[in-house]
């Protein structure tokens, strides 16, 4: 049984227009240990596909339809207060920007034995001790005595890892990481990626990471989901979604990245933009877009399908 | 680089005032502090080509950016456009405008209570390029044209665009006054990955076109690698390697060059583990003594922490470092 089993989920935003579906029929699973990276452009729901896993979607988005299971307990229709403990105990958040993560006014250490001694049995003595382990081990120097510093007097780089220790210290089962490096510089981005890589490693953790980082992916995650206008169109191991993509739109992005190694003429460029949410074409959402379009990408919509080592949802691999 | 230079900088340093208010000082005793953004940078530009310059956040290429169409001053040296000093162009506006800039952000650089078309009008209208409102029109449409617009979205306000297209009525009000040197802070950094494959092969087909010379300024060593025909790489201020793009990529002499490559996933390495380089960048308001990137530095000694480097060539490539200088590097 994976731990984290999305099913079929719908978030809706009803407006005065209309309601908006910002996410249609998303479904995806995560083993314990695996990392999930999630990919697409601004307005893709990566986002809110994680928000609507730790019940954080923003009002007046709500979860219309589908299932979303941790440990094969449904967790998508609970209360308010079970949901809190679930979040934190079971699932830790990382957010892009550390410093609307962290509170300004209270120690680092005083967050994290809080956190702790929120979600487990610990005396104030045994917290404490733990906190500063985790902050040694998320490569703080003199964790002893940063301990009772306030999160201002630390860089952006160890305000992020102060982050993913208070995410991992409940010893959660799910991380969900989004954006978690796009703030920082580049040689900052990858001391943090590579201590995710390795504290999520030893603990059995599994991580679902949602970046626009096609780099990040590469060396971080089991496995991708890309998304395109609130549904996954591709998703498969990352090495075939990276070298062998399957569908058309998951192939241009890869080939519009620009290369370290070689230089070209020009990048190859998918025209025009992603569809706004009151303005989703009918049938392939991205046949406006798609240099392989034919007849029934107008009118039906694709579902997942085996294609290759992935699973695209294009009817260029319907062959039934 | 045999051509005159478009664009010159000459030993240009530039300080920033980030001093406590002026009564908590006198009560405390505190002197002034300087913040040293820019020091001592020396590049030149040939005419048609694209001359970027890269590094972290706080190393002081965006302030190079502003010193570079004159919105700075700078506190010391000289930065000259065709030969003649920028610093007189208040009195010279043919130098303000042959030269332009495009900004970072699209949703910050587009008056949003004016339609596209005086937005990318306005220059015309400063500059006296065109009198008569039919020949402004005129332009407008072309301009819009230009960078893959109709004239009909003239007719809408900035909201009603996406970020790519954003970038598009930027660049056609940077190209209006009709430069011949455009500076680009950072032009595609908010954009999606697709829309900045559409905005980078703009640029490239409008250079060509229009024999325009970029300066062109990002942290995205994969965008530069794309468009720069002459790098530069800055750390705290300093340029630390500067020479033929071509030649920096295929082989990196300095030691913090060298680090920003190894440091960048890369899609063609699936599933590398890495070895990360430690240290934080120090704060450019109290950078160490000697060699800036000493603290960082594998393969620094007691010279690093107490000489600056000073600029030595190794090939085509400028690079300020003892260890390569002294044959350390390996």
């Amino acid at each position: 049984m994976p731990l984290l089993d999305v099913r079929d989920l719908t978030v809706e935003f009803p407006t005065r227009r209309g309601t908006l579906r910002a996410l249609d029929r998303v479904s995806f699973s995560i083993e314990s240990g695996e990392i999930l990276g999630v990919v697409g452009e601004s307005g893709a729901g990566k986002s809110l596909t994680g928000a609507a896993i730790v019940g954080l979607l923003e009002r007046p988005g709500r979860i219309a339809s589908g299932e979303i299971r941790l440990d094969g307990q449904r967790i998508d229709n609970l209360a308010p207060e079970p949901l809190r403990r679930i979040r934190g105990r079971r699932i830790g958040t990382i957010f892009q920007d550390p410093l609307t993560t962290l509170n300004p006014l209270y120690t680092i250490g005083r967050q994290l034995t809080e956190t702790m001694q929120t979600h487990m049995r610990l005396t104030d003595a045994e917290a404490r001790r733990k906190a500063i382990g985790w902050l040694d081990r998320v490569g703080i120097p003199a964790a002893a005595q940063r301990i009772d510093a306030y999160p201002h007097e630390f860089s952006g780089g160890q305000r992020q890892r102060v982050v993913i220790a208070l995410a991992l210290c409940a010893e959660p089962a799910l991380v969900i990481a989004d954006e978690p490096t796009t703030a920082l510089d580049v040689s900052i981005q990858a001391q943090i990626i590579t201590l995710l890589k390795n504290l999520t490693r030893d603990h059995g953790t599994a991580v679902m990471l949602v970046t626009h980082d096609m780099g990040v992916i590469a060396e971080t995650a089991d496995r991708v989901a890309v998304m395109y206008a609130g549904r996954i169109v591709e998703i498969g191991p990352v090495a075939a979604v990276i070298r062998q993509p399957a569908h058309p739109y998951t192939d241009g992005l890869m080939a519009s990245i620009p290369s370290l190694e070689h230089r070209v003429d020009r990048l190859r460029q998918i025209d025009g933009a992603m569809p706004r949410l009151d303005a989703i074409p009918a049938g392939c959402r991205f046949h406006p877009r798609c240099p392989r379009v034919f007849a029934r990408c107008h009118k039906e919509q694709p579902e997942l399908l085996p294609a290759g080592a992935t699973n695209a949802a294009c009817w260029l691999h319907a062959n039934g | 680089m045999a051509e005159k230079a478009i664009l010159e900088a000459v030993a240009v340093s530039h300080l920033f005032d980030v001093s406590r208010p002026f009564l908590q000082r006198a009560f405390t005793r505190e002197p002034r502090r300087m913040l040293r953004a820019v020091d001592d940078v020396s590049f030149v530009i040939a005419p048609g080509t694209t001359f970027a310059l890269v590094g972290e956040s706080g190393c002081g290429k965006s302030t190079i950016a502003r010193l570079a169409v004159g919105l700075y001053a700078p506190s010391g040296g000289d930065i000259l456009f065709e030969g003649e000093a920028l610093s007189n162009a208040r009195a010279q506006p043919a130098l303000r405008r042959r030269m332009n800039m495009i900004f970072q952000d699209p949703y910050a650089s587009l008056n949003p209570r004016w339609r596209v078309s005086d937005i990318v009008a306005e220059p015309i209208r400063a500059f006296r390029l065109a009198n008569r409102p039919n020949e402004v029109r005129g332009r407008v449409g072309a301009l819009l044209a230009q960078v893959g617009l109709t004239v009909r979205d003239g007719e809408k306000y900035p909201h009603e665009f996406s970020g790519g297209q954003r970038q598009r009525i930027s660049i056609a009000r940077a190209l209006s006054s009709e430069p011949d040197f455009l500076v680009c802070d950072e032009p595609t950094s908010a954009l999606d990955v697709s829309v900045q494959a559409q905005i980078l092969n703009l640029m490239r087909d409008l250079q060509k076109r229009l024999g325009l010379t970029y300066l062109f300024i990002s942290h995205n060593l994969a965008v530069v690698r794309h468009m720069a025909d002459w790098l530069g790489v800055m750390y705290l201020g300093r340029i630390v390697e500067q020479g033929p793009a071509e030649d920096i990529f295929r082989r990196p002499r300095h030691p913090y060059t060298r680090l920003l490559l190894d440091a960048i996933p890369d899609l063609e390495q699936v599933g590398r583990a890495r070895t990360p380089v430690g240290g934080e960048l120090p704060s450019p308001i109290a950078p160490p003594p000697g060699c800036a990137f000493h603290p960082r530095c594998p393969l620094a000694n007691e010279r690093c922490r107490v000489e600056k480097p000073a600029h030595v060539m190794a090939g085509d490539v400028q690079v300020a470092c003892h260890a390569v200088e002294e044959g350390r590097d390996g």
